[in-house]
């Protein structure tokens, strides 16, 4: 490593070791020199300065205090640092217990010890100053904004804590030292000088992570650290990038534009960049923006890196890094690298990846491999093979960048992504990464969330700008129910959310003792849960859901994921991998997508649990084959339809204390939706309507109460059959064709005939009539509109006279209809 | 302007004429004039009342009023301003026979809705037809864009379906009931909705009207009196049931009333003393008696309002300068017109030979109860007539007669049964006839210059006996 870099950056120790380690073999250093060779100038960095040191994000690089240098047996240079968090690294519910705005500038001091603060030396960029500040004090306007960064409190991945006075005084010191040092380090920066060739190689690998576990044992599998599936992910990522080009082609990059404050950071290397490529800066749009615009779509097979040498210049590093990051995303899944550091502490083995495997979330997601060191260079071989690929990949992705500068992209760190990622429903609990046979995404293991978070995840589809899915806000404010019968329309609506689920109190204990278990046991399992329409499968799975999260939040329960599927929003099954709604939608013929759900249960060490929902009782036996169905398991639960006692206690509870409906009114509708389906939907629409009716009605007189001759008004609305008012309300000829067609089929025996004998029939019944019969281009106009309101069924009219016709309602019907005139 | 240049110069001819006569002819100059300025006003107003009336009959909707669905209007009107003014999320399907004025409906309420105050600008619409979205792809496509949502770039929408599916899933469910601007979704014949596969539009539609995301309401159109036997159950669950019956549920006394109605010039027409002539004659018209027999006759054979600005605009095509009102005639004519058979009128402009191979396989049918014939049936029964009447009857050439049966063929007077193949004749390919009796017989009765020996052989297949 070092030899490969001497060309450039040199980095080499100041000073004779100060001391060694015969056992570890390692000499100690008081202090580092970056030497650059291209700009022919050397900085000196001595332990307890504050550096920076390069993050995922070249634009957020973490800030650190140099605490140890040293060199292992290996040759290997090696820092040891104390890390200081961004606030932006603070997940942003916690960042709420601040109760205050956070300076960009503001760092904390990370008491998280999950982090590896042990680094390799050539990932420090530069040094800065860090001051230390009493809580109370206000930020002092300094001029040098990118330079300084300012403590006032420290985190513990749990809450805020004032420094320490022995910290601040030790910081305070840190910085007097440092302070003497100029800052001349703009100058200095190592990236910017080296070779695209070296470039390349150093942002794949050059990014470093705070790393927890110092463990040497950190390559081994069993440990589900950061770094060994940063590692492995960052080597299948080179991997599949080169190996699979075309996919590349898909790829799109597209990050949420959000405000850049606190991203101060990320602009200053960004200007150090420019600053070094003083050659090329015109090239970058804008580059005090803050924001590097990047939106474009590999569309082209890679050009040879001569044919625009210039733009070379913008392989910044999270460039590279972006470019290879997102080179292994597939358009539907989600690949996201959870740094949720301060989170994850709680856990000893808690895992990074967690992939959305919903359809909706199809924004690339930035994956920023949090690296080890040690463990990169160690690729780092491999890479070199690749590296010259991949500059021409480069080149692509910078003539898009160019046609599309106006489009703007963010650079995100994973903070900010995570706030994007999770999503209000998830559930799904697992510590280990699992890949189901079948789909060549990674399957998922999902962090445990310390909080299940409220924010809905914005899908983002590829689009060519960063399209928000809203609709527009309303100009006029929505008006408030100004009657008692508005106010329990609203109520009664099937969207308004009733405090509590009356009538399913069994189901719910059941569903909920059920996942309760399985979250307690850590194990894994199937529920299949099924009941006709509107018998309240999804609102109780949803309230079960909710005190769920509401008994994790409390810490009763263990932190789980929720996510949800409705197999109806989905276009594919393929696209569906934990809770399924509407399941007998995602029959495909090998049903690969249910095999893979249902076996991931299980598994030995999955806790993932599934509660299907579908309305046939017998689904599984039905259309799944044995290997799905045996998966399933045996926890079935079905809903069976409301009585109408259930019915009535639904509504009055809806309706809670307002006063709209008559007890017999409210009977009534129960009763009759009891006996059609026990349909709770259809119930409350009933009802609903009701009361319309009702303010129709009382605009005359002043009665404000619905009452039984409303309801039945409304049960009439929806369930008469439309077919004897259809054939009252027809034109005379259209009856007699008809009867025609009844004399018909009584004469023939068969039902059905030919427009030719109907239209014999028909003259026949005119001549009893006394009146004109009509001309076959009549009949033919009656019986096509007849077809029309699917009175009649016939064929394609091609064959005129010769054209088959049938009755779509009984014979009765029709005599009934018609004799009643 | 004319006029009065052409007066000019008649003027000036009458200056250069004898001055004796020059009073006395100018006197009948000026009455020449005078009754063709009247004339010419006459023609202007003429063809300006029958573009108004055209106008009125060919764009059928939210022009003029509406008849016979107060109730109806009201119904869908309550329903928008709820979902507009309160954000409640509706559905809602409108079912009625064709021309049973759905669209008609729709239109008119819409038309009062936009122009209340608190609801200008503050709904969004989007509009479907079966027809022209024939699958869900397009459909979602078309929905993106006519919301204006983000990932559409010009006219285009971007993206696969499960991600436009997805886009706008997301842009819905992040609405709520008080802030959201309410969507509007009319689907237009919204019957060939139902077969997109599994029916998922509908069901994320419907779902979105069930649930606290934005607003919308779902206004379906269809004609078919089944259209909820067609949901899926789990569609149909979340369909709110309310249903909007049209069917043209008027009586004959207020079909002469839209008749009158349809015909009336307006009260601010500018041309005053014509309108209250033209209207004056109207309010004749639907109190004669022949008017009301033709008027009886086509709402009997349908009440479409359609079939009645069809039969208006055929009377109203007779108006001319010279006969500048409709008369009871003109309707009864409109009405014979309307109502002639197509095929019959086919008949009437074939030869007679093609004639007399109509009636032989009229025989035929007669004979063989319906059965299929082919054309060396035809041919034989052909020359046993000619062969009894060889006094009136040229004999022709058996290749003749078979252009003439194609002739037939390709007017589809007859039709065969299988497709022409290369193996079989063509003299034995089994045929049909598409022609009922009547219609022959019809055809024959007004058949210019009929041979007396046809007609009775067309009348008994057993006439030379």
């Amino acid at each position: 490593m070092n030899t490969r870099q001497q060309s450039k950056i040199i980095y080499s120790w100041y000073g004779k070791p100060m001391s060694s380690d015969r056992k570890l073999r390692t000499l100690q250093y008081k202090g580092i020199i970056i030497k650059s060779e291209k700009s022919r100038t050397e900085t000196c960095i001595q332990l307890g300065e504050f550096i920076l040191v390069e993050g995922e994000n070249a634009d957020q690089p973490f800030v650190a205090q140099l605490l140890d240098l040293y060199e292992d047996g290996a040759q290997e240079k090696h820092a040891v640092v104390q890390w200081f968090c961004h606030a932006t690294e603070i997940p942003r519910n916690k960042q709420k217990l601040l109760k205050r705005e956070i300076s960009p500038q503001e760092v904390f001091f990370d008491q998280v010890s999950g982090y590896d603060t042990d680094i390799a030396v050539e990932t420090i960029i530069k040094s800065v100053t860090v001051i230390p500040l009493r809580l109370g004090e206000e930020l002092p306007v300094t001029l040098n904004k990118q330079q300084t960064f300012y403590v006032k409190q420290s985190w513990d991945g749990k809450c805020f804590k004032a420094l320490s006075p022995d910290t601040f005084s030790k910081l305070k010191e840190a910085t007097k030292k440092g302070g003497g040092i100029p800052n001349s380090s703009n100058s200095l920066t190592p990236l910017d000088i080296v070779s695209p060739l070296k470039k390349e190689t150093e942002g794949v690998v050059q990014s470093v992570t705070k790393q927890k576990n110092v463990d040497l044992e950190i390559e081994s599998k069993h440990s589900a650290s950061k770094s060994s599936l940063a590692k492995e992910r960052h080597s299948q990522r080179m991997a599949n990038g080169i190996k699979t080009p075309t996919a590349r082609k898909k790829l799109q990059l597209n990050s949420p534009t959000r405000s850049l404050k606190g991203r101060l950071l990320g602009s200053d290397v960004l200007e150090l960049f420019d600053y070094d490529c003083g050659a090329v800066a015109p090239l970058e749009p804008s580059p005090t923006k803050r924001k590097v615009k990047f939106s474009g779509i590999l569309g082209s097979p890679p050009k040879m890196p001569c044919t625009k040498p210039k733009a070379t210049s913008f392989d910044t590093a999270e460039h590279r890094q972006r470019l290879s990051d997102t080179i292994r995303l597939s358009p539907y899944s989600k690949v996201d690298d959870s740094s949720e550091k301060a989170k994850n502490l709680s856990r000893k083995d808690n895992t990074v990846f967690s992939v959305r495997l919903r359809e909706r979330q199809r924004q690339s997601l930035v994956l920023a491999p949090h690296s080890r060191r040690l463990c990169a260079q160690k690729t780092s071989a491999r890479i070199a093979e690749q590296v010259s690929i991949l500059n021409a990949l480069e080149l692509d992705q910078e003539e898009d960048f160019l046609a599309l500068s106006d489009s703007s992209y963010s650079l995100s760190s994973n903070e900010v992504e995570n706030d994007v990622v999770c999503t209000p429903e998830k559930k799904a609990k697992s510590s280990r990464t699992f890949s189901t046979p079948k789909s060549s995404r990674k399957s998922s293991v999902h962090t445990p969330s310390k909080t299940p978070k409220k924010t809905p995840s914005p899908g983002k589809p590829k689009t060519p700008q960063n399209a928000t899915p809203e609709i527009p806000r309303r100009n006029h404010a929505a008006q408030k129910p100004a009657s008692i019968l508005e106010e329990a329309r609203l109520r009664l609506h099937v969207s308004a959310v009733p405090e509590s689920l009356p009538c399913r109190e069994e189901e719910f204990q059941d569903i909920y003792n059920f996942v309760e278990s399985k979250l307690i046991d850590g194990t894994g399992g199937c529920m299949y849960i099924s009941g006709v329409p509107g018998t309240g499968k999804t609102a109780t799975v949803h309230e079960v859901i909710r005190s769920l999260q509401q008994a994790a939040e409390n810490d009763d329960l263990p932190s789980f994921q929720f996510i949800e599927i409705n197999g109806m929003k989905l276009t594919d099954p393929h696209q569906a991998y934990v809770q399924i709604l509407e399941l007998d939608l995602l029959w495909t013929r090998k049903q690969n997508v249910m095999y893979n759900l249902f076996d991931w249960p299980t598994q030995k060490h999955s806790k993932l649990i599934i509660l299907a929902i579908a309305n046939t009782m017998d689904l599984p036996e039905r259309i799944m084959m044995n290997r799905v169905a045996s998966r399933l398991g045996l926890t079935r639960m079905s809903f069976q339809p409301y009585t109408y006692k259930q019915l009535q206690q639904i509504i009055s509870s809806r309706l809670n204390s307002v006063k709209a409906f008559e007890e017999d009114a409210i009977q009534l509708v129960s009763r009759k939706v009891a006996a059609l389906s026990g349909d709770a939907r259809r119930c409350l629409d009933i009802c609903r309507r009701a009361t319309e009716i009702c303010e129709f009605a009382s605009r005359k007189r002043t009665s404000e109460i619905v009452k039984m001759a409303h309801v039945t008004e409304a049960i009439d609305e929806m369930f008469s059959s439309p077919y004897v008012n259809a054939i009252r309300n027809a034109s005379l000829h259209e009856q007699i064709f008809l009867k025609a067609v009844l004399a018909e089929f009584r004469r023939a025996g068969v039902e059905e005939a030919t427009v030719q004998q109907i239209y014999l029939q028909h003259v026949a019944l005119c001549r009893i009539e006394g009146m004109q019969s009509p001309t076959v281009s009549e009949i033919m106009a009656i019986c096509s509109r007849l077809g029309a309101c699917r009175l009649l069924l016939v064929e394609s009219s091609d064959k005129y006279l010769h054209m088959r016709v049938r009755l779509n309602i009984s014979q009765d019907d029709v005599t009934y209809a018609l004799k009643d005139e | 302007m004319k006029t009065s240049a052409m007066s000019k110069r008649k003027s000036k001819e009458s200056g250069g004429a004898n001055g004796e006569c020059i009073s006395q002819t100018f006197r009948n100059k000026v009455s020449e004039l005078n009754l063709q300025r009247n004339c010419k006003l006459e023609t202007f107003s003429c063809l300006k009342v029958q573009k108004l009336l055209r106008e009125r009959f060919c764009h059928h909707y939210a022009t003029g009023k509406l008849f016979g669905m107060d109730h109806q209007y009201r119904h869908l009107l309550e329903l928008l301003k709820r979902t507009i003014v309160h954000g409640e999320s509706n559905s809602a399907l409108i079912i009625g026979p064709r021309g049973s004025g759905k669209t008609a409906l729709l239109k008119h309420v819409l038309k009062e809705v936009k122009e209340m105050k608190q609801v200008r600008e503050n709904f969004l619409e989007v509009h479907l037809n079966g027809l022209l979205q024939t699958n869900d792809k397009t459909a979602l496509k078309e929905i993106t864009r006519q919301l204006h949502l983000e990932n559409v770039v010009g006219d285009k929408v971007f993206g696969s379906f499960a991600e436009n599916l997805a886009f706008l899933l997301e842009a819905l469910r992040k609405g709520d009931r008080t802030s959201s601007c309410p969507v509007l979704f009319i689907l237009d014949e919204f019957d060939l909705f139902v077969h997109h596969k599994n029916q998922t539009l509908l069901y994320n539609l419907f779902d979105i009207s069930q649930s606290a995301q934005t607003p919308v309401t779902v206004i379906g159109l269809t004609c078919r009196q089944d259209i909820l036997e067609l949901l899926e159950k789990r569609v149909k669950s979340r369909f709110s049931h309310r249903q909007i019956y049209l069917l043209n549920s008027f009586d004959f006394k207020q079909y002469i009333r839209i008749f009158k109605e349809k015909l009336s010039l307006p009260a601010k027409y500018p041309d005053e003393a014509f309108a209250q002539k033209w209207n004056n004659n109207i309010q004749h018209l639907s109190e004669d008696k022949t008017v009301q027999d033709t008027l009886q006759k086509l709402f009997h054979y349908s009440k479409d309002l359609r079939s009645l600005h069809l039969l208006l605009m055929l009377a109203l095509s007779n108006v001319t300068v010279h006969h500048p009102l409709i008369t009871a005639s003109d309707l009864h004519e409109a009405s014979k017109q309307y109502r002639m058979d197509s095929r019959a009128n086919i008949v009437h402009g074939l030869s007679v030979l093609e004639i007399c191979l109509i009636i032989a396989m009229k025989h035929l049918n007669d004979v063989y109860e319906g059965e299929p014939f082919n054309f060396q049936m035809v041919y034989n029964e052909f020359q046993k007539f000619v062969q009894r009447k060889a006094h009136c009857m040229y004999n022709f050439e058996k290749p003749v007669v078979m252009k003439a049966f194609e002739h037939l063929l390709q007017l589809e007077l007859v039709k065969p049964i299988e497709r022409p193949s290369v193996r079989t004749q063509r003299e034995y390919l089994l045929m049909k006839l598409l022609l009922d009796n009547n219609q022959i017989m019809d055809a024959l009765q007004v058949y210019p210059n009929c041979p007396t020996d046809i007609k009775q052989w067309a009348a008994s297949s057993l006439s030379w006996l």
